[in-house]
This record gives C-alpha cells, sequence and structure tokens, in this order.
C-alpha cells in the first residue's frame, strides 16, 4: 500500500498522467476494473484528487460521478492527502477488550487527530481498522507497515514520539 | 499424523503475529547459524539443517515460534524466539543434543492442542506457504486427483454424506448449495472463494490462506469440477496483504505446474482463477454484495431471489463458499464422506475453527469438534480466566451473533445449539469477557461497528442502528432513561425483520442478548448512573475505597499523569483536578480498590 504523499498535484503545476494512463490502458479489456484501477492509480499518485478521477473516468469511459460513487463507498480510497505515518489503530474485538480505545485517544492527544484525519504537517494519520489479524498480540497498531503488539498505552505514545522524532 | 524430515529442519512461524515478533529475523539468524557452522547443505544427512518458513499455528501470542525437527527424534517446540536465542539453540540442541529446556514450550502450550482437532489447520504451521513442492510432499493435489477420477456427481453426493455445512456463517448444507448451481442452465459458471473476513474479530480465513494456500486452490479446484465452473475468484480483504501475496504467488505456481488452467493435471477439466482485493467494506462479505464489488459496483446487496446459484456473477450462475468451508474438502475427498461425517454432532459436522480471544490464557486459533462445550472450549483449550478473575460471559459469532453466560457453559457448540441458546457460530469469533467487562459497552462496540458498515439501502438498518446507538451512547454516559431499555428491544426487532441483508437482519442481537442475560447491568447504569464493571469512564468516580487499597502503589506507578498520591503506608489518594479518567489505575490495581 502507497503511503508516501506526493505534493499536491493540482498546486498550479503540470500533472504527469503516464501512469494513470498505463494503469488504464493495462485493464482496458477487463470486466469490473474499476476497483483495481482505483487501487493502484491511488498507490501511484498517494490519493485520488479530482483531476486523477476525471482522467481515470475518461480512460474507462465511464462518468466521474459514477466513479465517485464507487470511491466513497469503500473506506480505502481516499480523497485528501495523507500522512508520511499511517497509524492503524485495530478497534477489533480483542484489542477493544484489551483497551485499544485509549491508544486512539493517546493519538489524538499527541498529534490532535482522530479516525481518519491527517496531521496538520502531513506527517501522521489515524486509521481506526479492524481486526489485523494478531488478536494473540492485542492490543496491536501498524504504523506503514511496521507491526507493533502487546502494547501498553503509555508504550505506544513512546512510540509515537520516536516516529515525530524522525526527520520529514 | 507426524511430520518427519530426512534433515535437521526448524520451522520458524511466519504468520502475520511471527512476522511482527520477528520471524524472519530469526529465519536469518538461523540461515547465517548454519552457514557459519557449515550446516546448511552438508553432505551427512544428521549435520545437514535447514530452516523454513510456516503459517500460523494458533498460540500466535507466544511468537516467535519455533519448531526443531531432528531425524529420529520427537520435535522440541521453543517459545518468543528472539534472534538472540538462536546461536545457543544450534549450539546446545542441534548440535549438542541438549534441548534449551528453560526455552523450550512446557505442559500448558501442549495443553492448548490437546482438546484439538487439526484436519483443516493440520498442515498450517508445518508446510511452507510459498512452496508448491512443499505442500506436494505433503501429500497435496491427491485429493483433486482423485476427485477428478470420480464424477462430479459422485463428488457431490460423497460432500453430502460427509453433511458438511458452510462455515462463512449460515451453515448451510455444502453439497445442496453445489447441486442448485450445478443444474442450473448455462454453459459458464464462476465459483467464488469468500476471503473477506470482516468479523472483527476472526482471523482463521486469513490464517488458512496465509499458512497454506494450495489447500484452499485445492478446495476450489474440487468444488469447480463438482459444480462445473470454469472460472473463479478468490475475493480477499486488502487489510491482509501477506495472505494476498501468498496467493497471488500460489497460482502462479499452480498455473505453471498446470494445476490450474487449460487442461488441469492433464483431464478435459479448465478452471482458471484470479484475486481480487476487496477496498474496505464489511457488508463486502455478503454474497450478493461480493458480487457487485466483483463487478467493480459499490458493495450493496442485492435482493435474493435471484439467487447467485441462477444468475450471480455478471449474471451467470456462481457459488460463493468461504475459505474454511473450501478447505476441509481436500480431506472429505481423500477420506471419504464417511469419515467425516464421523466427527462432530448428528447435524453439525466436522470441526470448526475458533478464534479465541479476550479474557483468556491462551489466546489463539483453535480447531475443535463440532459439539465441544463452551467450558472445554474456554477452559481446557483456553486456559480459563487470567488474573483468577471470574468468567463473565462469551460473545460467539462477531458483531451478528449474542453473548451467553456462565449458565451455558455446558452448551455443545453446533450450529442449532447455539441458536437455540440465542447466539450463533457466525464466522467463529469467540470473545470471552470478565467481571471487568462491561457489557452495556460491549454492545456498544459491536453497534458502532455494524452501524458504521451498513451500506444505508435499508432505512431501518440505517436509521435504527443509528437510534439504537444514541440510545446505548447515552446509558455508557450517565444520561439513560427509564424507557430506553424498551425501546432499544422494540428498535431492535423490528430492524432485524425489515432489513435487506444479514447485516441488517443480525446487528442487534448483540444488544438483544445483553439486555436479556445483564438487564440489571443496563439498569445499574440507568438508575443508579454507575458502571458495575467499571469501565464505562463517565459512570466512575475515581476515589480510592479505604477498606480496600492495601497500600501496594501500583495505582501510583501506573498513572500517566501523576494524579496519584501515595507513599509507603499509606492508602493512595487520586487528584480528581488531574485525573484524565484514563482508567490506568482500574486496569492495573490488583484489589479493585477503585470506584
Ligand atoms: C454482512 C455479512 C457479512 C458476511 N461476511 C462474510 C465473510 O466475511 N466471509 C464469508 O465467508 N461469509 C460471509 N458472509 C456470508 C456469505 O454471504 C455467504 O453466505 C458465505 O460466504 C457462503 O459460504 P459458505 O456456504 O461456504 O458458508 C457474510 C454475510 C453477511 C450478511
Ligand atoms: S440490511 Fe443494512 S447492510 Fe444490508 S442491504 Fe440493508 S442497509 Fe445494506
Ligand atoms: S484514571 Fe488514569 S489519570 Fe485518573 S488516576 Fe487513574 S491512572 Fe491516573
Ligand atoms: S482484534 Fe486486533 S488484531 Fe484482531
Ligand atoms: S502467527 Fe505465529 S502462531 Fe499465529
Amino acid at each position: 500500500m502507497a503511503t508516501e504523499v506526493k505534493e499536491t498535484e493540482s498546486a498550479g503545476k503540470e500533472i504527469d498522467f503516464t501512469a494513470c494512463d498505463e494503469i488504464c490502458e493495462k485493464y482496458k479489456d477487463w470486466k469490473g476494473a474499476t476497483i483495481p484501477v482505483l487501487q493502484q492509480v491511488q498507490d501511484a499518485y498517494g490519493y485520488l484528487f479530482s483531476e486523477i478521477v476525471e482522467r481515470i473516468a475518461d480512460n474507462l469511459n465511464m462518468s466521474a460521478h459514477q466513479i465517485y460513487g464507487v470511491i466513497t463507498f469503500y473506506a480505502q480510497f481516499y480523497t485528501q492527502p495523507r500522512g508520511k505515518y499511517i497509524i492503524r489503530v485495530c478497534r477489533g474485538t480483542a484489542c477493544h477488550v484489551q483497551g485499544s480505545g485509549r491508544i486512539s485517544e493517546i493519538v489524538n492527544e499527541e498529534f490532535g487527530i482522530r479516525n481518519g484525519e491527517t496531521s496538520a504537517d502531513l506527517k501522521f494519520t489515524l486509521e481506526e481498522v479492524s481486526c489485523i489479524g494478531a488478536c494473540g498480540m492485542a492490543p496491536v497498531i501498524m504504523i506503514n507497515n511496521k507491526t507493533y503488539g502487546n502494547l501498553k498505552p503509555e508504550d505506544a505514545r513512546k512510540i509515537f514520539r520516536e516516529y515525530a522524532q524522525l526527520q520529514g | 499424523m507426524s511430520y518427519t524430515t530426512d534433515h535437521v529442519e526448524v520451522h520458524v512461524c511466519m504468520g502475520t503475529a511471527g512476522v511482527a515478533s520477528g520471524g524472519q529475523e530469526v529465519m536469518d539468524a538461523l540461515d547465517a547459524e548454519f552457514t557459519k557452522r557449515g550446516l546448511k547443505n552438508a553432505e551427512s544427512k544428521e549435520r545437514n539443517c535447514a530452516a523454513k518458513q510456516t503459517g500460523c499455528r494458533g498460540l500466535c501470542a507466544r511468537d516467535v515460534l519455533i519448531d526443531v525437527y531432528i531425524p529420529g527424534k520427537d520435535p522440541i517446540t521453543y517459545e518468543h524466539v528472539s534472534a538472540e536465542m538462536v546461536p545457543t539453540i544450534v549450539e546446545e540442541h542441534i548440535v549438542g543434543g541438549n534441548i534449551v529446556e528453560k526455552w523450550a514450550a512446557k505442559a500448558d502450550y501442549f495443553q492448548f492442542y490437546d482438546k484439538q482437532k487439526r484436519y483443516v489447520l493440520a498442515d498450517c504451521g508445518r508446510v511452507d506457504p510459498e512452496s508448491l513442492e512443499d505442500y506436494i510432499k505433503l501429500g497435496g493435489y491427491e485429493a483433486i486427483k482423485k476427485a477428478l477420477t470420480m464424477t462430479p456427481e459422485q463428488v457431490i453426493d460423497e460432500v453430502k454424506k460427509a453433511g458438511l455445512r458452510g462455515r462463512g456463517g449460515g451453515g448451510f448444507p455444502t453439497g445442496l448449495k453445489w447441486t442448485f448451481c450445478r443444474n442450473s442452465p448455462g454453459d459458464h459458471k464462476y465459483l467464488i472463494c469468500n476471503a473477506d473476513e470482516g468479523d472483527p474479530g476472526a482471523f482463521m480465513d486469513r490464517s488458512i490462506i496465509e499458512g497454506n494456500p494450495h489447500a484452499v486452490i485445492e478446495g476450489m479446484l474440487i468444488a469447480g469440477y463438482a459444480i462445473g465452473c470454469d472460472e473463479g475468484y478468490i475475493y480477499c480483504r486488502a487489510e491482509y496483504p501477506l495472505a494476498i501475496v501468498r496467493v497471488i504467488k500460489a497460482i502462479k505456481d499452480a498455473e505453471a505446474a498446470g494445476i490450474l488452467g487449460d487442461k488441469v493435471l492433464g483431464t478435459n477439466f479448465h478452471f482458471k482463477l484470479k484475486l481480487k482485493e476487496g477496498a474496505g467494506a464489511f457488508v463486502c462479505g455478503e454474497e450478493t454484495a461480493l458480487i457487485a464489488s466483483i463487478e467493480g459496483e459499490r458493495g450493496m446487496p442485492r435482493p435474493r431471489p435471484p439467487f447467485p446459484a441462477v444468475k450471480g456473477l455478471w449474471e451467470k450462475p456462481s457459488n460463493v463458499n468461504n475459505v474454511e468451508t473450501l478447505a476441509n474438502l481436500p480431506s472429505i475427498i481423500l477420506k471419504g464422506g464417511e469419515w467425516y461425517a464421523g466427527i462432530g454432532t448428528e447435524k453439525s459436522k466436522g470441526t470448526k475453527i475458533f478464534a479465541l480471544s479476550g479474557k483468556v490464557k491462551s489466546t489463539g486459533l483453535v480447531e475443535v469438534p463440532m459439539g465441544i462445550t463452551v467450558r472445554e472450549l474456554i477452559f481446557d483449550v483456553g486456559g480459563g480466566i487470567p488474573k483468577k478473575r471470574k468468567f463473565k460471559a462469551v460473545q460467539l459469532g462477531g458483531p451478528s451473533g449474542g453473548c451467553l453466560t456462565p449458565d451455558h457453559l455446558e452448551t455443545p457448540i453446533d450450529y442449532d445449539s447455539l441458536i437455540a441458546a440465542g447466539a450463533m457460530m457466525g464466522s467463529g469469533g469467540v470473545v470471552v469477557m470478565d467481571e471487568t467487562n462491561c457489557m452495556v459497552n460491549v454492545a456498544q462496540f459491536f453497534l458502532t461497528f455494524t452501524q458504521r458498515e451498513s451500506c444505508g439501502k435499508c432505512i431501518p438498518c440505517r436509521i435504527g442502528t443509528k437510534t439504537m446507538l444514541d440510545i446505548l451512547n447515552r446509558i455508557t454516559t450517565g444520561q439513560g432513561r427509564e424507557e430506553d431499555i424498551e425501546l432499544l428491544l422494540e428498535l431492535g426487532n423490528d430492524i432485524k425483520t425489515a432489513s435487506l441483508c444479514g447485516l441488517g437482519q443480525t446487528a442487534p442481537n448483540p444488544v438483544l442478548t445483553t439486555v436479556k442475560y445483564f438487564r440489571h447491568e443496563y439498569e445499574a447504569h440507568i438508575r443508579d448512573k454507575k458502571c458495575p464493571a467499571r469501565e464505562c469512564a463517565e459512570l466512575i468516580e475515581f476515589v480510592v475505597v479505604d477498606d480496600r487499597c492495601k497500600k501496594c502503589g501500583i495505582c501510583k506507578k501506573a498513572c500517566p499523569v501523576d494524579a496519584i498520591t501515595w507513599e509507603k503506608g499509606t492508602v493512595a489518594y487520586i487528584d480528581r483536578e488531574k485525573c484524565v479518567k484514563c482508567r490506568e489505575c482500574i486496569v492495573n490495581c490488583p484489589f479493585n480498590a477503585i470506584d
């Protein structure tokens, strides 16, 4: 999953549509291509901004309206830029009974963001997810692709602060 | 079945928890150590050592787990292994022949497996999930070979004889479902493997796919052959990256070996298989929504009939089965339906995999014969409740299911007994709760989940669950009203009858069963503005009760904001100005002294 956020494409700069066009071309003859195309374009560009959605619609011979219908239905499509570090706090059952709600609160205390929000400096995004399949280590969080388990709330705070110290 | 090797083989758990705990580092350390000592690819069999990655074996809390197989000896398991421990294990055990007792698994590890019957999971934790060769070495793809010598009808008969019922939640007889699709007219039919696994506390499908992806492919081949499908999809949720990588590799390898594609294993049976990633919507686990999602649409359930067996994916006859259902098929074909029907109860055959979590000593993935009692599952397999606390309730079936109480400990776990008791098998999530868990909070937790995941098509599901949730939020924050309980029951029953799909039809269950068995707890929240389990922060006073405080000072250490004053020999005191109501002191106090 792409976690790197590209600079906002639309700030007057030319947008390079090559990658988007290539992906659409690859799926041209597929039935039901919308979701895989959106997934891969999002991987390539970080998030689905309006210009890119229109480009996809053109390429796939669909209306942008139809594409937005799909984007808004699924939790994993984003129309806003996301943080460099995606903090996924597991809110599955096992993690809930082991107190994962408190960990989300700590993210909020540290960075002022709630579920689905990104910090102003584009460094952190908080995502509450359901079971990530490591219930034996509940409560569990992931920061980008790294998993941390058996977390005491205050240990989580320490980890968050370490990431906050990292450059850029 | 025991596993033997002709050389020294060390199995390293590389399931999700294994990897998260440092499995790759352990693999690398073993490899480096073997290379350094000239044991890698050594000439003599006794000295030839190799590390092998395997999938989840269920006791993830003890990862990284490794098993040391030395030819002619019983395998030895080590728990919580880190890369630093590897040189010692190699030196003392593998080279020196002396087991490193202090790190070896003890009786409590084996107790976890004693009452289990691992058929579906037999090779999870034993086979290298990324090696077709290894799967074949353990007898893989023999079942499809055998099935291909039978007629499709004979295969269906065998599955009917086995009495296999769908493991995706509904429990519908698998053989019968296949017959519908087989008899449905059409020359092009689809088989879909449902690996969406949306229940937020279940991960058996994930473990099967991650730990033994070829078994799922083999199951699909058997089903595809029996029904007459020539194309299949595995719909896997995107939150399972490791599972996706492994399935894609397994499909590629199987294609290259002539097991998938045109002329499966040289016969006239053709079967193409593709993977589709989900995009984060629980309702897409429902079969008609799943089909809509594969077609690239919003994943909204469609009214049935027409059933997918008649008009499914791209309007073609389609059959949807769950991962675990499919993974049961190879052994049914190899050992026969009669053998399978000998396991379990009269109406629920075979085994079921459960994700055991919450307040039990051994959390993890377990496979047990149908009909095992709730007590056996929680106390014998799970090892009981930790910290000397009392068993209070168990939630079965995830957000669609219900809770059972200590009065139900002798209830056998099978489809029909659970429904009779007010819970359900669901996908197999089992959450155990002790006296520190608030039942209103649990109901609120599940409803928050289903409410968020409602696709919005049916008004009772969309608005009704929201209203119920508002009431629960009110109750847990001390704003509850006397009539709220009745209101919850009324709304709950309305939603159940007026919703289109299983999501809405079952969403009220956690609320309805907790009201049924723990009404007094709701009443305490509403009338006394108290949370007896002290979980709802708004209803806790955060005062130390003098005569219960044993002056240990543990709460002071636990408090993140220094709100507690305590000195040796004094009762602790909480400064409520400073307190942020985080509940750390309550969770940590061994004497329940904080109210
Ligand atoms: C809201 C909802 C979610 C579901 N989620 C899943 C799921 O994640 N996995 C699954 O196999 N079945 C799920 N089901 C059940 C499927 O609709 C379907 O019955 C099942 O995949 C059939 O397979 P089986 O006969 O092998 O059990 C869900 C049903 C509903 C109503
Ligand atoms: S019951 Fe709920 S989730 Fe199911 S179709 Fe209706 S609104 Fe959607
Ligand atoms: S609830 Fe939290 S902040 Fe308040 S006294 Fe207890 S530990 Fe300290
Ligand atoms: S509930 Fe958090 S990992 Fe399963
Ligand atoms: S992932 Fe290692 S035992 Fe489950």
